[in-house]
């Protein structure tokens, strides 16, 4: 195992370590073959040897080797002996329990789901922590940033969950993330959206439906107006609005979409009375054998003119989408979204301990390297490409690895935040784990396998940092 | 070309980018200070809006978003806390503190002892029992979840304190034996000789020497400890019974009404995560060292 166990060993020749200061080699003697304890150097009066013997060291190690051997180390052989079993512990099922992770769709589901989370947060994390420990380099408020972007180390998963799950309530008037989807949605789309709105269904009305689209029952012929009046619609969502206006004469093809209803009954069906309001907003398409020969948006008054429009017979059509529901955002919290919307929430969690880590092995990166390269006319892209992402490769290494680590065991988060009902699509290994052993599923056998295998993903690790531990040591 | 004329040419070269360079870098850093600002708010907003929601009323919760707050101002109401300390709450508060102040402080104890062995008294398989510690550093908690349950069920102390935060103990151990042990072999030898020559037993050079030295290396295990056990989830929710509940698991009880219950569950949570966040902010210089010093757990 390690090279220096039996042969002499210098008590100053304790290999040295990333943070070890100045410690003197002392003359080389075959100490362990030889304990001498410090009682009886003193007696001697030369102390070849200072310090506790090994004996010593038995009653300072007692403690942590019981805490791990009976809580880490024999675990592990329980649960590898345990897993062999079925759920009452007494049958012996050999493989079994391992088989049922890759056949059964649950697990699967599982499975999946990790090696999505394997693949994507902690690339994610890195790259953006490498981004933001770059371009904090170049603002004055970088330790205030830093401080922010690292406080949800502090919070407890469960806290993360909460507030996500806030985050991502569907309701737009709750949950902050499609309160801004919407938002941006509805400043960009100019759809107004009359969700409802229709003509009346009789033989008089001058529009139908048609495909999903309103259109005119008759062809129309420029100089005629257009009425095209609606109903279905809430007098509400209409108070404010300017009251119709019929078209005013003139070249190409004018016309008018309102709302057809008075306000406490009355007034003339299919006629624009004083009351009536107008539609603003409306798509308004031109159609002559089926192609759209021109577009209009009604006015506040509800008028909407087609100019320069050739002479010729044409259908005016009022496109579906001017009667779509209302954009109400992304059901993140749905089937569909909820393994990227908790990604979304680990991200948040971990690219301040990302940026934290780079931004210390960025300062160490010597700048005469950047700055020469600068000075041989190299861009900024260059040198971020050529020579940092190069100079911090290991510390890169470090954070992806811990990342992945991290993630295998990823649990508190997803058991917080996917609700109930979509947990089975958002489901992990961890989470699986303590779900068929304890959150119900009450199969120990099962869940040994299932903790078994997280250590066997694992293990690769395992044998990194041993390695990375013995190469810093030697 | 002679060598006198290029260190000329060269830095005639740096004034000319520079100059370049600057009006790139003004109209470049604008922008990045732009973009870093979005991102700080893309990051304050999610906590921010769980306390905005812990201080309004449940109706006006349901009714408006929380951002609506900076309108009316008058919506704010500490009537959520108030009946979340007069309910059970504050037992589960104290549990918290219950479980992770002697879980933190038993972790930097034993680990400080056991670092101070392999850092410095020599024996036999040293080497090889801390590579043993190395490699316990991944192993993840679920592999202890049902062998110590039984073995708690065994001993009687199922659902206690106590279980909780031996295992807390256990698990935190490889990691702060690990940080404490690189820390330990840092120190300067001639200073633990020199205070052996002079006879002082082991235990006194361990206060008096090697403590004091090591007090940013303990203090940074112990921050990073206390948040992990002030936080943990798993553990709490496998081994403490309702009576002994921390906090997270008190309020993991919660989410299964979520919607209907946000004036208990986003005060709570809140309250959970006040306290980690002072210490936090209170001792970050040693929240960084300690994470540089052991990331790869």
């Amino acid at each position: 195992m390690t090279e220096r166990l039996d042969g002499p060993q210098a008590p100053g020749g304790i290999p040295a370590g990333a943070s070890t200061g100045p410690s003197e080699p002392l003359p080389a003697e075959p100490l362990l073959a030889e304990p001498r304890s410090a009682g009886a150097a003193h007696a001697d009066g030369i102390p070849h040897r200072l310090g506790p013997s090994p004996k010593a060291a038995a009653l300072f190690l007692a403690p942590a080797v019981l805490l791990l051997g009976a809580w880490v180390i024999y675990p592990i052989i329980y649960s590898i002996y345990r897993s062999l079993f079925d759920s009452s512990g007494n049958r012996f099922v050999g493989l079994g329990n391992y088989g049922s992770i890759f056949t059964d769709s649950a697990t699967l589901t599982t499975i999946r789901n990790n090696v999505i989370w394997v693949v994507v947060a902690p690339l994610i994390v890195t790259v953006l922590g490498l981004i933001f420990a770059v371009l904090t380099e170049r603002i004055r408020w970088a330790t205030a940033f830093k401080l922010i972007l690292f406080m949800p180390m502090a919070v407890s998963l469960l806290a993360a969950g909460v507030i996500f799950r806030l985050v991502y309530e569907q309701d737009p008037d709750k949950g902050v993330a499609n309160a801004v989807i919407t938002t941006v949605h509805d400043t960009f789309s100019s759809s107004a959206g009359y969700p409802g709105a229709r003509p009346r269904e009789n033989d008089q009305a001058p529009a139908v439906i048609r495909g999903g689209a309103v259109v005119t029952r008759q062809q129309v012929q420029p100089g005629q107006p257009v009425l095209i009046p609606l109903v279905g619609l809430n007098q509400d969502t209409v108070k404010d609005a300017a009251p119709a206006k019929a078209a005013s004469g003139g070249d190409g093809v004018g016309g008018t979409v309102w709302l057809d209803v008075v306000r406490g009954g009355g007034g003339t069906l299919n006629q624009i009375d004083p009351q009536e309001k107008g539609l603003a907003g409306i798509t308004v398409e031109a159609v002559s054998g089926g192609a759209v020969k021109a577009t209009a948006e009604t006015a506040a008054d509800g008028t909407f003119r087609f100019a320069g429009l050739p002479s010729g017979t044409y259908e005016v059509r009022l496109p579906q989408s001017n009667f779509a529901a209302p954009f109400n955002g992304l059901s993140w919290l749905g089937p569909a979204l909820i393994t990227p919307a908790i990604i979304g929430a680990y991200i948040w969690v971990w690219a301040g301990f990302a940026m934290v880590l780079i931004a210390a092995g960025l300062a160490a990166v010597p700048r005469d390297a950047l700055e020469a390269a600068r000075i041989d006319g190299a861009t900024e892209w260059q040198v971020f490409r050529r020579i940092t992402v190069p100079l911090l490769a290991p510390v890169l290494l470090v954070v992806f690895v811990t990342m992945v680590i991290n993630v295998l065991k990823v649990f508190d988060l997803v058991f917080i935040i996917a609700p109930g009902s979509v947990q089975p699509q958002a489901n992990v290994i961890a989470l699986e784990m303590w779900r068929v052993s304890f959150g119900g599923g009450g199969n120990q056998g099962m869940g040994s396998a299932l903790a078994v295998f997280l250590l066997v993903l694992v293990l690769p690790f395992m044998i990194f940092n041993i390695r990375r531990f013995r190469r810093d040591e030697a | 070309m002679t060598t006198l004329t290029e260190p000329a040419q060269a830095r005639g070269q740096t004034i000319e980018r520079g100059l370049l360079g600057r009006v790139a870098d003004r109209a470049g850093s604008g922008l990045v200070q732009v973009l870093l600002i979005l991102v700080a708010v893309f990051w304050l907003v999610p906590t921010l809006g769980l306390l905005v929601v812990s201080l309004r009323g449940e109706s006006v919760n349901n009714a408006t978003g929380w951002w609506t707050v900076f309108t009316k101002p008058a919506e704010i109401t500490f009537e959520n806390y108030g009946s979340l300390l007069a309910s059970g709450f504050t037992s589960s508060f104290w549990n918290t503190v219950l479980i992770t102040v002697p879980a933190t402080l038993l972790v930097i104890g034993i680990a400080a002892m056991a670092a101070y062995a392999f850092a410095w008294i020599d024996f036999r398989g040293r080497d090889a029992v801390f590579l043993v510690v190395v490699a316990l550093l991944v192993v993840p908690i679920q592999i202890g979840l049902i062998p110590i349950a039984k073995m708690y069920g065994f001993l009687g102390i199922f659902g206690s304190i106590a279980g909780v935060v031996l295992f807390h103990v256990a698990y935190g151990l490889p990691f702060a034996i690990f940080l404490l042990r690189n820390f330990f072999v840092g120190i300067p030898r001639e200073l633990l000789e020199a205070a052996r020559m002079d006879g002082a037993e082991e235990w006194r050079i361990f206060a008096t020497v090697v403590f004091p030295l090591a007090k940013p290396a303990i203090a940074s295990l112990g921050i990073f400890q206390f948040l992990w056990v002030w936080n943990d989830l798993l553990i709490a929710l496998v081994f403490a019974d309702t009576e002994n509940q921390p906090m997270t698991k008190a309020l993991q009880s919660q989410m299964r009404q979520f919607g209907t219950n946000m004036d208990i569950l986003a005060p709570g949570a809140f309250l959970s995560l006040i306290i980690p966040l002072v210490l936090f902010f209170a001792f970050q210089r040693f929240f960084v060292q300690g994470l540089l010093a052991g990331s790869v757990k």
